[in-house]
């Protein structure tokens, strides 16, 4: 990686150390060009505090494993590059919001993906491998429904966005409620009633105050709150009207 | 439970919305000539229709506003779920009492 112009520039970073009980701890790091927040916390770890946990993997925006709170904004590190972000050459990370610290930057993702699970978020076809595979027409409204959401590669950016998660511990969150969506619109899945019903009860659909925090920051791109507002008039339309939802 | 809940609401929000605009509608109207009880009761008293409305208005809104109590006190107050249920059941009861009491005072 070359320097940059000012290759004596230095990032001040300040960067949480310790569980939920903590404190931040301040780097000086060389500024760079095309430099990602990733990088700088991989440059701390190799070369100032080897102890420094975080969780990382592909490097560029596939996985969805280096989520962090970055001055305050949850964002994929691997996408981010510091010029974007860093206000006067200083950075503070942070692990995501609204999951538990288990060490520095690493939260633990399980209660995510439980309340992904909670939301009816497991695919359960009914063909078996004797069958042809199920011919799903690409421009049904259903199923462009299910593809305007089907991206979310589950990082945790909109569960950490969202207030009402902060503040419901029941809320099942943006993410899980955007898998139901999907779900209920993909008519290979056998379990759409109990979909919509699991993302309709307790913790679900109802408790969203519709804040738009989980579509403003999502890094692909996707409304979780279009998959929300779908799914309420889904179950409406299914109460009333009948339909199968 | 939930999700009838949320369709209830909408369903009597839906009931509530035109029924307010009439009230509205008809408060503008009542006071232009000055406004007494004697006025009101000759307008209301043995009203089958007044008292149809008023009556789908206060069951309305019976059922419309504890469950927006429930989600408040739900998300608001560390209470247990089964004591806010209780709450907003109870102040359920007291909008549907008081309102048809006082919907059989006017129309009675």
């Amino acid at each position: 990686m070359t320097d940059s112009a000012a290759g004596a520039e230095q990032l001040t970073v300040r960067v949480w150390r310790g569980a939920e009980e903590g404190s931040f701890a301040t780097y000086h790091v060389p500024a760079r060009a095309n430099q990602t927040v990733l990088d700088v916390v991989t440059e701390i770890q190799r070369h100032q505090a080897p102890d420094l946990a975080y969780r990382f993997a592909c490097r560029v925006g596939v996985c969805g494993s280096c989520a962090m709170t970055v001055n305050g904004v949850p964002r994929w590190t691997c996408r981010t590059h510091v010029s974007r972000v860093a206000t006067g050459g200083a950075l503070t990370v942070e692990p995501l919001r609204n999951l538990p610290r288990i060490r520095d930057l690493a939260c633990d993702m399980a209660p995510f993906f439980d309340k992904w699970k909670a939301a009816g978020g497991r695919f359960e076809g009914g063909a078996t491998r004797a069958d042809l595979p199920a011919k799903v027409n690409p421009a049904s409204a259903k199923r462009r429904a299910a593809d305007a959401g089907i991206e979310c590669i589950n990082c945790g950016v909109c569960y950490a966005a969202c207030d009402v998660v902060a503040w419901d511990a029941e809320y099942l969150g943006p993410a899980a409620l955007l898998r139901a969506w999907t779900l209920v619109n993909d008519e290979r899945h056998e379990g759409r009633r109990a979909t919509l019903d699991k993302a309709m009860g307790r913790g679900g659909c109802g408790s969203c105050h519709t804040l738009g925090s989980c579509m403003s920051h999502c890094p692909v791109g996707l409304s979780p709150t279009e998959g929300i507002a779908g799914l309420k008039r889904m179950s409406l339309a299914a109460m009333f009207l009948g339909g199968s939802g | 439970m939930e999700r009838r809940l949320f369709g209830l609401q909408r369903l009597t929000a839906m009931v509530l919305a035109p029924l307010v605009l009439v009230h509205l509608g008809l408060v503008l109207v009542a006071i232009r000539g000055g406004l007494t009880a004697g006025e009101i009761l000759a307008r209301t008293q043995g009203s089958v229709g007044w008292a149809l409305f008023y009556g789908l208005f206060v069951v309305a809104v019976a059922i419309h506003a504890p469950i927006g109590i429930r989600n408040v006190l739900r998300e608001w107050t560390g209470l247990a779920s089964r004591a806010v249920d209780c709450l907003a059941l109870g102040f359920g009861g007291l909008l549907l009492v008081v309102g048809l009491r006082a919907v059989w005072a006017v129309v009675g």
